[in-house]
């Protein structure tokens, strides 16, 4: 078994916490895991990835190439769209249809695709594309999105609902872990097939 | 004891722990930072943040004289600031364990240049090792920490971005209890005078001949045979996780010391196998020093480039056996460069500066953005601290400093920007700095300062008066403003650069990211004009939606910067603070 993960979004959107719940996962259930992330200046507010790769062997690169992601969680439209070649042909998109505007497209420097929907539509194995900052803003709040993407892909990957709870309790401050656990359901919720 | 998930950076602290270490003195930079922080954590440790590398080194080669195992951490570009007392701490040797951290950023991920700190440890002429993941970070430290005391050496451990800031499976392991090494005077080894270094010199090349040939028997220099010998591939550090997962099939020889290289062992693997191929990011650091000795190489930096990082996709299509199979296309995407964020005390000043078209000699930190549009004010970027030296040495070409000035940072100020300074005065400089005491070390993380009132453990510290330091060095006029003051602080700029003498600005306003914001958003009313004087600050809450500028509630923190430049009034901040 082997799982490619890649988180993407903006910098501050919080995607480094989702890739160390799923690292802590993935340990706790004996698998080995590796993780790679990006710190410094693309955090301020640039386009930020974390790539997390699971494997019942063992890992070699930390990196996740084109096409080889069996899961993109995107936390920006944008971001889904700009790294979508990493996903395997038969791969899931989970998409915020939040957007961010980037600076030069906010100068009227540059513009973002057209029709970003439907392409992400057409190209994606399969997708999920939905508000999930509105769903963490009704769980009680906007910086639970990442839970709430996590729980929207928890049914692709090889982890108990118990075993994601448990994880969620051990990693976020204790008056927020009822909050967590609320969006990661909801998440799920959103994340079943219809 | 157990297994945990590491970053990198925490397996290094955590294996100087295990090691014994009491003395870590570091200056944060991106990658190598974390290393130190979660240094501080432990209790055993003495960790300080040093005011540049240079004082960081220093501070561990006088800890290691006192008997104690030390860590100076860094990143590429600080090993340059450190290079004066690593060379010759290299000729002189230690007395317990020291070991120099350095880590590089091979494709630029938050650096000014792509610099291969191998050749540090070889000019230098110390050991070099370099872990391929997390695990062996925690490993190697500890390993060099023994190196360094038995070859009477200090150890270099070069890492980079993606074993620094990779996560992996680490198993912890219980910290070593040891006494510190008595410190014995030694004047003909501590003395690094020309006599004495002559006679150092030799005894520095004799140790690095002998690692050379006992590191053939490590097991860091790791063969492994494959089914294949028709492909052989010595590397080390990442790239030999690209190419084991690019070519499973092939024989490599992993090497965990990367110098001095255990020629023994190299020319032995070479002739196992059919055709030898060198695999390495950046320089051809190694494979150079294999063709010196007349050992045929079929492929290195004739196959792979010198610039960014390698895949394994890269390797895999560099060998023809990569499938080839097209991706979709999105380059179209428009780029996101990063930007200053909403709320931060740096928009006010570059508003200004944009708005005056002053020319700027920029330096290193989160400000460095600023040099992008909207603002675009800054002319120039170099290294830390250059800011001041170049504004100075603009001015002693031209003879003209009128309407130009050096702009950096608080931290890079005490980096290394102060010697600069003094050198305006004592040079009878005319120009004008601009210090942007943000009171801390924004860029990397949010690290203390010798300015910020806390150590690197977090507690309460003596804070340097950046003022007072201003006018000790000789600077008269030094005025102290809120960034945020855009009216005053350009009539300010205005004064200062167009005075017939030295001059400091400072800008004092804390990091967005270290104070509460008030984070109730603004609201541009019906009395906007659309002249969008307000996107000229470069803020990401204000876009433009239906023709005119918008503030995007979520990312607005209501620090009412654009409520201060609109020439209109039409910008509502609803809460108390800030106005």
């Amino acid at each position: 078994m082997n799982t490619n993960i890649l988180i993407v979004g903006v910098g501050g959107q919080g995607t480094l916490l989702a890739s160390v719940l799923l690292g802590k996962l993935a340990l706790d259930s004996g698998y080995d895991v590796k993780l790679s992330e990006v710190h410094g200046m693309s955090q301020r507010g640039g386009s930020v990835v974390t790539h997390v790769k699971i494997s019942d062997d063992k890992v070699g690169s930390p990196l996740i190439e084109e096409g080889e992601a069996d899961i993109i969680l995107a936390f920006e439209k944008l971001e889904a769209y700009r790294w979508l070649p990493y996903l395997k042909p038969d791969g899931a998109l989970f998409v915020n249809t939040q957007q961010i505007l980037p600076m030069p497209v906010i100068l009227g420097q540059a513009k973002n695709p057209e029709n970003m929907d439907q392409f992400l539509e057409d190209h994606a194995g399969t997708i999920k594309a939905f508000d999930a900052t509105q769903v963490a803003v009704d769980a009680g709040s906007s910086k639970a999105v990442n839970v709430v993407l996590l729980g929207a892909a928890s049914r692709r990957l090889p982890f108990s609902t118990d075993a994601w709870l448990k994880v969620i309790e051990g990693s976020v401050k204790e008056k927020f872990v009822d909050m967590n656990k609320f969006a990661f359901m909801k998440g799920q919720l959103m994340g079943s097939p219809q | 004891m157990g297994k945990k998930i590491m970053l990198g950076n925490e397996a290094f602290a955590r294996g100087a722990w295990e090691a014994g270490v009491t003395v870590v003195s570091s200056y944060p930079g991106t990658p190598s930072t974390e290393v130190t922080e979660t240094a501080a954590k432990y209790d055993e440790i003495h960790v300080e943040w040093a005011p540049n590398e240079k004082v960081g080194v220093e501070v561990a080669m006088g800890a290691s004289l006192g008997g104690a195992r030390s860590l100076s951490c860094m990143k590429h570009v600080g090993l340059n600031v450190a290079a004066d007392p690593f060379y010759t701490a290299a000729c002189t040797g230690v007395n317990g364990g020291m070991v120099v951290l350095v880590a590089d950023d091979n494709g630029c991920h938050s650096s000014q240049n792509e610099q291969d700190s191998r050749f540090h440890g070889r000019s230098a002429g110390v050991p070099v090792l370099e872990p391929a993941d997390a695990q062996e970070c925690k490993d190697y430290i500890k390993l060099a920490y023994e190196i360094s005391e038995k070859y009477d050496t200090v150890v270099l451990l070069r890492s980079g971005t993606r074993i620094s800031h990779s996560r992996g499976i680490v198993e912890e392991g219980e910290r070593v209890q040891r006494d510190l090494i008595p410190y014995e005077k030694n004047f003909m080894k501590y003395v690094a005078m020309p006599a004495m270094a002559r006679k150092l010199h030799v005894a520095q090349e004799q140790r690095l001949g002998q690692i050379a040939e006992d590191s053939c028997e490590w097991e860091i220099n790791d063969v492994q045979m494959g089914e294949d010998t028709s492909i052989g591939i010595i590397t080390s550090g990442i790239c030999y996780q690209y190419a084991k997962d690019a070519l499973p099939e092939a024989s490599f020889l992993k090497l965990g010391l990367v110098y001095p290289l255990p020629k023994k062992l190299i020319c032995e693997f070479a002739s196992k196998v059919d055709k030898l191929y060198v695999i390495e990011e950046g320089q051809p650091f190694i494979e150079e020093q294999i063709r010196s000795w007349g050992v045929p190489v079929a492929g290195g930096k004739d196959m792979f480039t010198i610039q960014g990082e390698y895949s394994a996709r890269m390797i895999r299509q560099a060998f023809g056996k990569d499938s080839g199979e097209e991706t979709v296309d999105t380059s179209d995407a428009p780029g996101r460069p990063p930007l200053l964020c909403a709320g931060c005390p740096h928009k006010g000043l570059f508003y200004v500066l944009s708005k005056l078209k002053t020319t700027v000699f920029g330096d290193i930190g989160c400000y460095t953005l600023a040099a992008l549009p909207p603002t675009s004010a800054m002319d120039s970027t170099l290294c830390m601290g250059a800011s001041i030296g170049m504004a100075h040495g603009f001015e002693k070409a031209t003879g003209d400093k009128t309407n130009t000035v050096a702009v950096l940072g608080d931290s890079t100020f005490l980096h290394s920007g102060i010697t600069g300074l003094i050198n305006m005065c004592y040079n009878e400089a005319k120009g004008t700095v601009i210090i942007l005491d943000n009171r801390i070390t924004g860029m990397t993380g949010h690290q203390q300062n010798p300015a910020s009132g806390k150590n690197a453990k977090g507690e309460l510290a003596p804070a340097i008066d950046l003022k007072t330091l201003c006018q000790a060095c000789g600077v008269k006029h030094v005025v102290e403003i809120d960034p945020f003051d855009v009216k005053d602080l350009e009539q300010v700029v205005k004064e200062e650069t167009a005075r017939d003498e030295l001059s400091v600005i400072i800008t004092k306003r804390p990091c967005a990211m270290i104070v509460k914001q008030p984070n109730i958003p603004n609201v541009i009313t019906d009395r906007c004009k659309n002249c969008r004087q307000c996107m000229k600050i470069g803020c990401p809450a204000i876009e433009v939606r239906d023709g005119r500028p918008y503030i995007v509630s979520d990312t607005c923190v209501g620090c009412g910067l654009c409520t201060r430049v609109c020439p209109f009034d039409a910008i509502d901040q609803t809460s108390k603070e800030g106005k």
